[in-house]
Protein backbone atom coordinates (compact mmCIF):
# COMPACT_ATOMS: atom_id res chain seq x y z
CA UNK A 1 0.00 0.00 0.00
CA UNK A 2 0.86 3.38 -1.04
CA UNK A 3 2.76 5.90 2.09
CA UNK A 4 0.88 8.90 1.23
CA UNK A 5 -2.21 8.90 -1.53
CA UNK A 6 -3.63 11.67 -2.80
CA UNK A 7 -6.31 11.50 -5.05
CA UNK A 8 -8.64 13.92 -6.69
CA UNK A 9 -7.15 16.96 -4.80
CA UNK A 10 -8.86 20.11 -5.46
CA UNK A 11 -8.13 23.36 -4.08
CA UNK A 12 -10.21 26.45 -4.58
CA UNK A 13 -9.19 30.28 -3.51
CA UNK A 14 -12.13 32.08 -4.02
CA UNK A 15 -13.71 31.34 -7.42
CA UNK A 16 -10.20 30.17 -8.86
CA UNK A 17 -9.24 26.75 -9.38
CA UNK A 18 -5.17 26.46 -8.62
CA UNK A 19 -4.89 22.75 -7.82
CA UNK A 20 -7.42 21.15 -10.34
CA UNK A 21 -7.92 17.10 -9.49
CA UNK A 22 -4.89 16.10 -9.02
CA UNK A 23 -3.92 12.20 -7.83
CA UNK A 24 -0.50 10.31 -7.01
CA UNK A 25 0.38 8.14 -4.86
CA UNK A 26 4.03 7.94 -3.17
CA UNK A 27 5.42 4.34 -1.82
CA UNK A 28 6.89 3.37 1.31
CA UNK A 29 10.35 4.42 0.62
CA UNK A 30 9.75 5.52 -2.96
CA UNK A 31 11.30 9.03 -4.13
CA UNK A 32 9.03 10.79 -6.84
CA UNK A 33 9.68 13.89 -8.19
CA UNK A 34 7.09 16.74 -8.60
CA UNK A 35 7.69 19.08 -11.38
CA UNK A 36 5.88 22.30 -13.05
CA UNK A 37 6.70 25.89 -13.75
CA UNK A 38 6.21 28.22 -10.98
CA UNK A 39 2.04 28.53 -10.80
CA UNK A 40 1.45 25.09 -12.02
CA UNK A 41 0.03 23.70 -8.12
CA UNK A 42 3.22 22.31 -6.86
CA UNK A 43 3.92 24.19 -3.58
CA UNK A 44 -0.17 24.72 -3.13
CA UNK A 45 -0.01 20.39 -3.69
CA UNK A 46 2.46 19.97 -1.16
CA UNK A 47 0.94 22.63 1.68
CA UNK A 48 -2.39 20.76 0.94
CA UNK A 49 -0.73 17.50 1.49
CA UNK A 50 0.71 18.53 5.38
CA UNK A 51 -2.59 21.07 5.94
CA UNK A 52 -0.77 24.08 5.64
CA UNK A 53 -3.23 25.95 2.95
CA UNK A 54 -4.15 29.46 3.80
CA UNK A 55 -7.41 29.52 5.97
CA UNK A 56 -9.07 31.20 2.68
CA UNK A 57 -8.39 28.11 0.88
CA UNK A 58 -11.32 25.24 -0.09
CA UNK A 59 -9.88 21.89 -0.29
CA UNK A 60 -11.67 19.12 -1.68
CA UNK A 61 -10.49 15.30 -2.19
CA UNK A 62 -8.72 13.36 -0.22
CA UNK A 63 -4.89 13.16 1.09
CA UNK A 64 -4.24 9.77 2.82
CA UNK A 65 -0.80 9.37 5.10
CA UNK A 66 -0.51 5.70 5.80
CA UNK A 67 -4.46 5.12 5.64
CA UNK A 68 -4.91 7.99 7.50
CA UNK A 69 -7.13 10.57 6.25
CA UNK A 70 -5.91 14.20 6.82
CA UNK A 71 -8.16 16.52 4.76
CA UNK A 72 -10.75 17.26 7.49
CA UNK A 73 -8.82 16.65 10.41
CA UNK A 74 -8.50 19.50 13.50
CA UNK A 75 -5.57 21.47 13.85
CA UNK A 76 -4.53 19.71 16.85
CA UNK A 77 -4.33 16.07 15.22
CA UNK A 78 -2.10 17.90 12.50
CA UNK A 79 -0.04 19.61 14.70
CA UNK A 80 0.41 15.98 15.97
CA UNK A 81 1.00 14.56 12.99
CA UNK A 82 3.33 17.18 11.26
CA UNK A 83 6.74 17.21 12.04
CA UNK A 84 6.59 13.31 13.48
CA UNK A 85 4.69 11.43 10.70
CA UNK A 86 5.13 13.94 7.51
CA UNK A 87 7.60 17.20 7.51
CA UNK A 88 8.52 19.44 5.05
CA UNK A 89 11.80 21.77 3.82
CA UNK A 90 10.55 24.84 2.57
CA UNK A 91 12.50 26.88 -0.51
CA UNK A 92 14.09 29.79 1.11
CA UNK A 93 16.66 28.78 3.72
CA UNK A 94 17.47 32.48 4.80
CA UNK A 95 13.75 32.95 5.65
CA UNK A 96 12.30 29.62 6.94
CA UNK A 97 14.46 30.00 10.14
CA UNK A 98 13.15 32.33 13.45
CA UNK A 99 16.06 35.03 12.91
CA UNK A 100 15.88 35.23 16.90
CA UNK A 101 16.22 32.04 18.02
CA UNK A 102 19.45 30.66 18.06
CA UNK A 103 19.86 27.20 15.72
CA UNK A 104 20.23 24.72 18.66
CA UNK A 105 16.68 25.41 20.12
CA UNK A 106 15.24 25.58 16.58
CA UNK A 107 16.89 22.07 15.23
CA UNK A 108 15.27 20.24 18.64
CA UNK A 109 12.09 21.91 18.46
CA UNK A 110 10.64 18.80 16.98
CA UNK A 111 12.43 16.67 19.47
CA UNK A 112 10.29 18.61 22.30
CA UNK A 113 7.49 19.38 20.87
CA UNK A 114 6.36 15.61 20.21
CA UNK A 115 8.82 13.64 22.07
CA UNK A 116 8.89 15.82 25.20
CA UNK A 117 12.40 15.91 25.27
CA UNK A 118 13.83 18.49 28.18
CA UNK A 119 16.34 21.34 27.63
CA UNK A 120 19.11 19.63 28.40
CA UNK A 121 18.33 16.83 26.37
CA UNK A 122 17.47 18.88 23.68
CA UNK A 123 20.60 20.72 23.46
CA UNK A 124 22.67 17.17 23.17
CA UNK A 125 20.47 16.11 20.41
CA UNK A 126 20.75 19.60 18.81
CA UNK A 127 24.23 19.27 18.97
CA UNK A 128 23.84 14.90 17.62
CA UNK A 129 21.51 16.94 14.71
CA UNK A 130 23.68 19.20 13.51
CA UNK A 131 26.63 16.44 12.88
CA UNK A 132 24.22 14.15 10.97
CA UNK A 133 23.41 17.02 8.20
CA UNK A 134 27.44 17.53 8.24
CA UNK A 135 27.21 21.18 9.96
CA UNK A 136 31.16 21.97 10.64
CA UNK A 137 31.87 22.92 14.61
CA UNK A 138 28.07 21.76 15.33
CA UNK A 139 28.99 22.96 19.19
CA UNK A 140 29.55 26.08 17.95
CA UNK A 141 26.58 26.12 15.44
CA UNK A 142 23.80 25.46 17.81
CA UNK A 143 24.51 28.63 19.49
CA UNK A 144 24.97 31.00 16.61
CA UNK A 145 22.13 32.80 14.88
CA UNK A 146 20.67 32.31 11.88
CA UNK A 147 22.24 34.97 10.13
CA UNK A 148 25.40 33.84 10.99
CA UNK A 149 25.26 31.17 8.59
CA UNK A 150 25.39 30.47 5.26
CA UNK A 151 22.46 29.84 2.77
CA UNK A 152 23.84 25.89 2.54
CA UNK A 153 24.38 25.56 6.04
CA UNK A 154 20.69 27.05 6.95
CA UNK A 155 19.29 24.46 4.42
CA UNK A 156 21.01 22.18 6.14
CA UNK A 157 19.55 23.13 9.56
CA UNK A 158 16.25 23.10 7.89
CA UNK A 159 16.61 19.74 6.47
CA UNK A 160 17.80 18.56 10.05
CA UNK A 161 14.99 19.99 11.30
CA UNK A 162 12.07 18.52 9.18
CA UNK A 163 13.86 14.87 9.77
CA UNK A 164 14.67 15.10 13.32
CA UNK A 165 12.01 13.09 14.23
CA UNK A 166 12.38 10.52 11.13
CA UNK A 167 9.11 11.05 9.96
CA UNK A 168 7.63 8.96 7.05
CA UNK A 169 7.18 11.16 4.56
CA UNK A 170 9.35 13.97 3.61
CA UNK A 171 8.02 17.18 1.15
CA UNK A 172 10.90 19.14 0.13
CA UNK A 173 9.87 22.31 -2.00
CA UNK A 174 12.62 23.07 -4.41
CA UNK A 175 15.02 23.05 -1.53
CA UNK A 176 17.97 23.88 -3.41
CA UNK A 177 16.60 26.74 -5.72
CA UNK A 178 17.69 29.48 -3.73
CA UNK A 179 21.54 28.12 -3.42
CA UNK A 180 24.96 28.40 -5.40
CA UNK A 181 25.26 25.30 -7.73
CA UNK A 182 27.63 24.11 -6.07
CA UNK A 183 26.13 23.92 -3.04
CA UNK A 184 22.73 22.54 -4.34
CA UNK A 185 24.79 19.01 -5.22
CA UNK A 186 26.00 19.16 -1.61
CA UNK A 187 22.34 19.34 -0.44
CA UNK A 188 21.01 17.15 -3.10
CA UNK A 189 23.55 14.06 -1.74
CA UNK A 190 22.74 14.88 1.91
CA UNK A 191 19.22 14.76 1.52
CA UNK A 192 19.31 11.52 -0.98
CA UNK A 193 21.54 10.29 2.06
CA UNK A 194 19.72 10.61 4.67
CA UNK A 195 16.13 10.05 3.34
CA UNK A 196 17.39 6.86 2.39
CA UNK A 197 19.02 6.10 5.78
CA UNK A 198 16.23 6.39 7.37
CA UNK A 199 14.02 4.68 5.34
CA UNK A 200 11.76 7.93 4.51
CA UNK A 201 9.72 8.41 1.52
CA UNK A 202 10.89 11.75 -0.34
CA UNK A 203 8.37 13.89 -2.48
CA UNK A 204 10.80 16.13 -4.29
CA UNK A 205 8.59 19.42 -5.96
CA UNK A 206 11.25 21.94 -8.24
CA UNK A 207 10.90 23.19 -11.96
CA UNK A 208 14.12 22.23 -12.68
CA UNK A 209 14.60 18.70 -14.51
CA UNK A 210 18.54 18.66 -13.68
CA UNK A 211 17.86 18.82 -10.44
CA UNK A 212 15.35 16.48 -10.21
CA UNK A 213 17.15 13.87 -12.15
CA UNK A 214 19.91 13.01 -9.55
CA UNK A 215 17.48 13.05 -6.72
CA UNK A 216 14.26 10.91 -8.40
CA UNK A 217 13.51 8.03 -10.74
CA UNK A 218 9.78 8.67 -11.09
CA UNK A 219 8.27 12.20 -11.60
CA UNK A 220 4.53 13.60 -12.21
CA UNK A 221 4.05 16.77 -14.15
CA UNK A 222 1.92 19.41 -13.03
CA UNK A 223 0.58 22.55 -15.55
CA UNK A 224 -1.96 24.98 -14.79
CA UNK A 225 -3.28 23.03 -11.83
CA UNK A 226 -3.67 19.95 -13.01
CA UNK A 227 -1.55 16.49 -13.12
CA UNK A 228 -0.96 16.22 -17.16
CA UNK A 229 1.67 12.99 -17.25
CA UNK A 230 3.11 10.82 -14.69
CA UNK A 231 6.64 9.03 -15.94
CA UNK A 232 9.72 7.28 -15.32
CA UNK A 233 13.09 9.74 -15.84
CA UNK A 234 14.21 6.83 -18.32
CA UNK A 235 11.48 7.38 -20.51
CA UNK A 236 12.10 10.91 -21.07
CA UNK A 237 14.10 11.17 -23.61
CA UNK A 238 12.29 9.39 -26.29
CA UNK A 239 8.45 8.73 -26.53
CA UNK A 240 5.41 10.45 -27.06
CA UNK A 241 5.16 13.09 -23.62
CA UNK A 242 2.45 15.94 -23.39
CA UNK A 243 3.33 19.51 -24.94
CA UNK A 244 4.41 20.26 -21.23
CA UNK A 245 6.71 18.03 -20.36
CA UNK A 246 8.80 17.81 -23.81
CA UNK A 247 9.30 21.78 -22.84
CA UNK A 248 10.82 20.88 -19.44
CA UNK A 249 13.25 18.62 -21.21
CA UNK A 250 13.86 21.40 -23.85
CA UNK A 251 14.12 23.64 -21.16
CA UNK A 252 16.94 21.47 -19.03
CA UNK A 253 18.80 20.20 -22.69
CA UNK A 254 19.01 23.87 -23.29
CA UNK A 255 20.36 24.74 -20.34
CA UNK A 256 23.31 22.15 -20.06
CA UNK A 257 23.79 22.32 -23.94
CA UNK A 258 23.27 26.08 -24.73
CA UNK A 259 25.12 25.46 -27.92
CA UNK A 260 22.24 23.37 -29.03
CA UNK A 261 19.62 26.27 -28.31
CA UNK A 262 17.11 23.86 -27.03
CA UNK A 263 16.48 21.99 -30.28
CA UNK A 264 15.58 17.97 -30.44
CA UNK A 265 18.77 16.93 -30.97
CA UNK B 1 27.74 39.82 22.31
CA UNK B 2 24.93 40.22 25.14
CA UNK B 3 21.71 42.84 25.01
CA UNK B 4 22.75 44.63 27.86
CA UNK B 5 26.32 45.19 26.98
CA UNK B 6 25.02 46.36 23.20
CA UNK B 7 22.61 48.94 24.80
CA UNK B 8 25.54 50.41 26.92
CA UNK B 9 27.81 50.66 24.14
CA UNK B 10 25.13 52.94 22.18
CA UNK B 11 25.22 56.55 23.83
CA UNK B 12 21.50 56.69 23.44
CA UNK B 13 21.31 53.69 25.30
CA UNK B 14 23.69 55.05 28.16
CA UNK B 15 21.59 58.24 28.19
CA UNK B 16 18.43 56.36 28.21
CA UNK B 17 19.12 54.11 31.17
CA UNK B 18 20.78 57.17 33.22
CA UNK B 19 17.20 59.01 33.43
CA UNK B 20 15.46 55.55 34.73
CA UNK B 21 18.04 54.95 36.64
CA UNK B 22 17.85 58.53 37.69
CA UNK B 23 14.23 58.61 38.03
CA UNK B 24 14.01 55.40 40.38
CA UNK B 25 16.95 56.75 42.15
CA UNK B 26 14.98 60.01 42.88
CA UNK B 27 12.08 58.67 43.79
CA UNK B 28 13.57 55.75 46.42
CA UNK B 29 15.31 58.87 47.76
CA UNK B 30 12.14 60.74 48.37
CA UNK B 31 10.90 57.98 49.89
CA UNK B 32 12.68 58.17 52.95
CA UNK B 33 14.78 61.58 52.49
CA UNK B 34 13.72 65.31 51.05
CA UNK B 35 15.68 68.41 52.23
CA UNK B 36 11.87 69.84 53.22
CA UNK B 37 8.56 68.07 53.57
CA UNK B 38 7.03 68.70 49.79
CA UNK B 39 4.12 69.33 50.93
CA UNK B 40 4.59 71.66 53.90
CA UNK B 41 3.33 75.47 52.95
CA UNK B 42 5.00 78.30 54.40
CA UNK B 43 4.09 81.83 53.36
CA UNK B 44 6.95 83.10 55.25
CA UNK B 45 9.53 81.70 53.06
CA UNK B 46 7.47 82.27 49.81
CA UNK B 47 9.55 82.98 46.60
CA UNK B 48 13.00 82.52 47.48
CA UNK B 49 15.39 82.20 44.80
CA UNK B 50 17.86 78.99 44.06
CA UNK B 51 20.59 78.38 47.15
CA UNK B 52 18.69 81.24 49.64
CA UNK B 53 17.64 79.74 52.93
CA UNK B 54 18.93 76.21 52.41
CA UNK B 55 16.49 75.77 49.69
CA UNK B 56 18.64 74.61 46.90
CA UNK B 57 15.74 75.74 43.75
CA UNK B 58 13.83 78.01 45.92
CA UNK B 59 10.39 77.86 47.22
CA UNK B 60 7.11 78.89 45.22
CA UNK B 61 4.30 81.57 46.27
CA UNK B 62 3.50 79.07 49.37
CA UNK B 63 6.82 78.21 50.63
CA UNK B 64 7.16 74.73 49.28
CA UNK B 65 10.71 73.40 48.58
CA UNK B 66 10.99 73.21 44.79
CA UNK B 67 13.75 70.45 45.30
CA UNK B 68 11.65 68.23 47.78
CA UNK B 69 8.53 69.02 45.05
CA UNK B 70 10.78 67.85 42.37
CA UNK B 71 12.01 64.84 44.10
CA UNK B 72 8.40 63.41 45.28
CA UNK B 73 7.32 64.54 41.98
CA UNK B 74 9.53 61.91 40.72
CA UNK B 75 7.61 58.76 42.17
CA UNK B 76 4.85 60.13 40.38
CA UNK B 77 5.94 60.04 36.80
CA UNK B 78 8.10 56.67 37.40
CA UNK B 79 4.68 55.61 38.75
CA UNK B 80 2.28 56.21 36.22
CA UNK B 81 4.71 55.80 33.11
CA UNK B 82 4.88 51.78 34.77
CA UNK B 83 1.54 51.11 35.65
CA UNK B 84 0.05 53.07 31.96
CA UNK B 85 2.91 51.04 29.94
CA UNK B 86 1.96 47.66 31.88
CA UNK B 87 -1.48 48.65 31.00
CA UNK B 88 -1.46 49.57 27.81
CA UNK B 89 0.92 46.60 26.89
CA UNK B 90 -1.82 44.11 28.21
CA UNK B 91 -4.25 45.62 26.47
CA UNK B 92 -2.30 46.03 22.94
CA UNK B 93 -0.94 42.62 22.76
CA UNK B 94 -4.56 41.40 24.07
CA UNK B 95 -6.48 42.81 20.97
CA UNK B 96 -3.50 42.73 18.61
CA UNK B 97 -3.79 38.94 19.08
CA UNK B 98 -7.70 38.80 19.51
CA UNK B 99 -7.27 40.85 16.03
CA UNK B 100 -4.77 38.00 13.95
CA UNK B 101 -5.09 34.57 15.54
CA UNK B 102 -8.68 34.20 16.06
CA UNK B 103 -11.48 33.40 13.66
CA UNK B 104 -11.87 35.87 11.07
CA UNK B 105 -15.16 37.35 12.02
CA UNK B 106 -14.08 37.98 15.52
CA UNK B 107 -10.81 39.30 14.35
CA UNK B 108 -12.43 41.62 11.64
CA UNK B 109 -14.63 42.67 15.18
CA UNK B 110 -11.53 43.01 17.27
CA UNK B 111 -10.24 45.81 14.04
CA UNK B 112 -13.17 47.50 14.25
CA UNK B 113 -12.97 48.09 17.49
CA UNK B 114 -9.29 49.14 17.77
CA UNK B 115 -10.16 51.81 15.27
CA UNK B 116 -12.95 53.15 17.10
CA UNK B 117 -11.28 53.45 20.25
CA UNK B 118 -8.18 55.11 18.57
CA UNK B 119 -10.36 57.57 16.93
CA UNK B 120 -11.08 58.82 20.65
CA UNK B 121 -8.51 61.23 22.20
CA UNK B 122 -6.32 59.67 25.15
CA UNK B 123 -7.29 63.26 27.18
CA UNK B 124 -10.68 63.30 26.70
CA UNK B 125 -11.12 59.79 27.46
CA UNK B 126 -9.33 60.41 30.98
CA UNK B 127 -11.45 63.66 31.54
CA UNK B 128 -14.57 61.54 31.06
CA UNK B 129 -13.37 58.35 33.48
CA UNK B 130 -12.00 61.71 35.58
CA UNK B 131 -15.80 63.23 35.77
CA UNK B 132 -17.08 59.26 36.77
CA UNK B 133 -14.62 58.01 39.13
CA UNK B 134 -13.21 61.59 40.35
CA UNK B 135 -9.58 62.66 39.13
CA UNK B 136 -6.66 60.81 40.97
CA UNK B 137 -3.28 59.48 39.20
CA UNK B 138 -5.46 56.04 39.12
CA UNK B 139 -7.93 57.13 36.94
CA UNK B 140 -5.33 59.38 34.85
CA UNK B 141 -2.87 55.91 34.71
CA UNK B 142 -5.80 53.57 33.41
CA UNK B 143 -7.23 56.16 31.16
CA UNK B 144 -3.59 56.78 29.81
CA UNK B 145 -2.76 53.09 29.50
CA UNK B 146 -6.14 52.28 27.70
CA UNK B 147 -5.83 55.37 25.20
CA UNK B 148 -2.03 54.36 24.60
CA UNK B 149 -2.85 50.44 24.44
CA UNK B 150 -5.26 50.58 21.53
CA UNK B 151 -2.25 52.71 19.76
CA UNK B 152 -0.02 49.67 20.70
CA UNK B 153 -2.47 47.59 19.54
CA UNK B 154 -2.62 48.89 16.12
CA UNK B 155 0.54 48.61 15.35
CA UNK B 156 1.02 45.06 17.27
CA UNK B 157 -1.33 43.77 14.95
CA UNK B 158 0.68 45.15 11.47
CA UNK B 159 3.37 43.47 13.37
CA UNK B 160 2.17 39.95 13.79
CA UNK B 161 0.45 39.71 10.68
CA UNK B 162 3.87 40.28 9.21
CA UNK B 163 5.28 37.81 11.33
CA UNK B 164 2.19 35.39 10.55
CA UNK B 165 2.97 35.39 6.59
CA UNK B 166 6.67 34.62 7.23
CA UNK B 167 8.33 30.87 6.15
CA UNK B 168 9.44 30.59 9.38
CA UNK B 169 6.16 30.31 11.00
CA UNK B 170 5.31 28.36 8.14
CA UNK B 171 8.25 26.05 8.73
CA UNK B 172 7.37 26.01 12.54
CA UNK B 173 3.82 25.26 12.00
CA UNK B 174 5.35 21.69 9.55
CA UNK B 175 6.81 20.82 12.15
CA UNK B 176 3.77 20.82 14.63
CA UNK B 177 3.89 23.98 16.69
CA UNK B 178 0.52 24.60 17.75
CA UNK B 179 -1.20 28.08 18.18
CA UNK B 180 -0.11 28.90 21.74
CA UNK B 181 3.15 27.56 20.79
CA UNK B 182 3.58 30.06 17.61
CA UNK B 183 2.74 32.93 19.32
CA UNK B 184 5.37 32.49 22.18
CA UNK B 185 8.17 31.51 20.29
CA UNK B 186 7.55 32.76 17.20
CA UNK B 187 4.72 35.74 17.30
CA UNK B 188 6.50 37.59 20.69
CA UNK B 189 9.50 37.50 20.48
CA UNK B 190 9.61 38.74 16.69
CA UNK B 191 7.64 41.85 17.10
CA UNK B 192 9.10 42.36 20.31
CA UNK B 193 12.00 45.26 19.16
CA UNK B 194 8.72 47.21 17.47
CA UNK B 195 6.55 46.41 20.46
CA UNK B 196 9.54 47.81 22.64
CA UNK B 197 9.84 51.19 20.83
CA UNK B 198 6.00 51.59 21.07
CA UNK B 199 5.87 51.04 24.88
CA UNK B 200 8.67 52.85 25.88
CA UNK B 201 7.25 55.80 23.68
CA UNK B 202 3.88 55.57 25.43
CA UNK B 203 5.77 55.60 28.74
CA UNK B 204 7.08 59.04 27.59
CA UNK B 205 3.63 60.12 26.62
CA UNK B 206 2.31 59.07 29.79
CA UNK B 207 4.49 61.17 31.74
CA UNK B 208 3.41 63.77 29.51
CA UNK B 209 -0.19 62.93 29.50
CA UNK B 210 -0.24 62.79 33.38
CA UNK B 211 1.55 65.94 33.17
CA UNK B 212 -1.15 67.53 31.62
CA UNK B 213 -3.89 66.28 33.22
CA UNK B 214 -3.05 67.00 36.47
CA UNK B 215 -2.50 70.47 34.92
CA UNK B 216 -5.43 70.66 33.79
CA UNK B 217 -6.90 69.55 36.96
CA UNK B 218 -8.21 65.89 36.07
CA UNK B 219 -5.01 64.13 37.16
CA UNK B 220 -3.03 63.75 40.52
CA UNK B 221 -4.63 65.19 43.78
CA UNK B 222 -3.31 69.37 44.11
CA UNK B 223 -1.61 67.96 48.04
CA UNK B 224 -0.27 65.45 46.20
CA UNK B 225 3.39 66.48 44.57
CA UNK B 226 3.85 66.27 40.67
CA UNK B 227 5.66 67.63 38.13
CA UNK B 228 2.44 68.63 36.22
CA UNK B 229 0.95 69.94 39.74
CA UNK B 230 3.85 71.84 39.97
CA UNK B 231 3.66 73.53 36.40
CA UNK B 232 -0.34 74.26 36.86
CA UNK B 233 0.57 76.07 40.27
CA UNK B 234 3.51 77.76 38.32
CA UNK B 235 2.75 79.32 35.06
CA UNK B 236 0.01 81.91 37.26
CA UNK B 237 3.53 84.11 37.53
CA UNK B 238 5.42 82.46 34.64
CA UNK B 239 6.75 86.19 34.05
CA UNK B 240 7.23 87.13 37.63
CA UNK B 241 9.54 83.95 38.02
CA UNK B 242 9.99 82.03 35.07
CA UNK B 243 12.17 79.72 37.20
CA UNK B 244 9.72 77.87 38.97
CA UNK B 245 8.60 76.25 35.68
CA UNK B 246 11.79 75.56 34.28
CA UNK B 247 12.21 72.99 37.05
CA UNK B 248 9.38 70.46 36.41
CA UNK B 249 9.37 71.62 32.80
CA UNK B 250 12.90 70.13 32.36
CA UNK B 251 12.35 67.32 34.41
CA UNK B 252 9.20 65.96 32.16
CA UNK B 253 11.22 67.07 28.94
CA UNK B 254 14.47 64.84 29.95
CA UNK B 255 12.58 62.13 31.12
CA UNK B 256 10.51 61.51 28.10
CA UNK B 257 13.68 62.11 25.68
CA UNK B 258 15.36 59.30 27.81
CA UNK B 259 12.62 56.84 27.74
CA UNK B 260 12.66 57.27 24.03
CA UNK B 261 16.18 57.21 23.56
CA UNK B 262 15.74 54.26 25.61
CA UNK B 263 13.20 52.46 23.42
CA UNK B 264 15.46 53.07 20.62
CA UNK B 265 18.63 51.66 21.95
CA UNK B 266 16.72 48.75 23.18
CA UNK B 267 15.16 47.56 19.88
CA UNK B 268 18.66 47.62 18.17
CA UNK B 269 20.10 45.65 21.62
CA UNK B 270 17.20 43.07 21.44
CA UNK B 271 17.61 42.30 17.81
CA UNK B 272 20.68 39.71 17.16
CA UNK B 273 20.71 40.64 13.84
CA UNK B 274 21.63 44.50 14.38
CA UNK B 275 23.52 44.31 17.36
CA UNK B 276 25.88 42.42 15.48
CA UNK B 277 25.88 45.65 12.54
CA UNK B 278 28.60 48.10 13.86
Amino acid sequence: MSLLEITDLTVLFGQKLVVDGVSFALGQGERLGMIGESGSGKSLTALAAIGLLPEEASVTGSVKLDGHELLGESDRALAKIRGERIAMVFQEPLTALNPLMRIGKQLAEPLRLHRGLSSKAARAMAIELANRVGLPDPDRIVRAYPHQLSGGQRQRVGIAIALACEPLVLIADEPTTALDVTVQAEILALLRDLVDQQGASLLFITHDLAVLASVVSRLVVLAEGKLVEETDIAALGHGEHDPHTSALVRAARAAAFPELGGTDA
Amino acid sequence: MTALKALLRRPTGVFGVAVVVGLVVFSLVSLVWTPFDPTATNPDQGWLLPFSGGHLLGTDRLGHDQFSQLLAGAREALLTAVLAMVIAAVVGIALALAATVTPRWIGATVVQLIDILIAFPVLLLAMILAAVYGGSTTTAVVAIGIGFGVNVARVARGEINAVRGTDYVLAAQACGANTGRIIRKHLLPNIAPTLIVQLSLTMALAVLAEAALTYLGYGTNPNTPSWGGMLAEQQAYLSARPLLVIWPGLAVVLTVLGLNLLGDALRVATDPRLRDAR
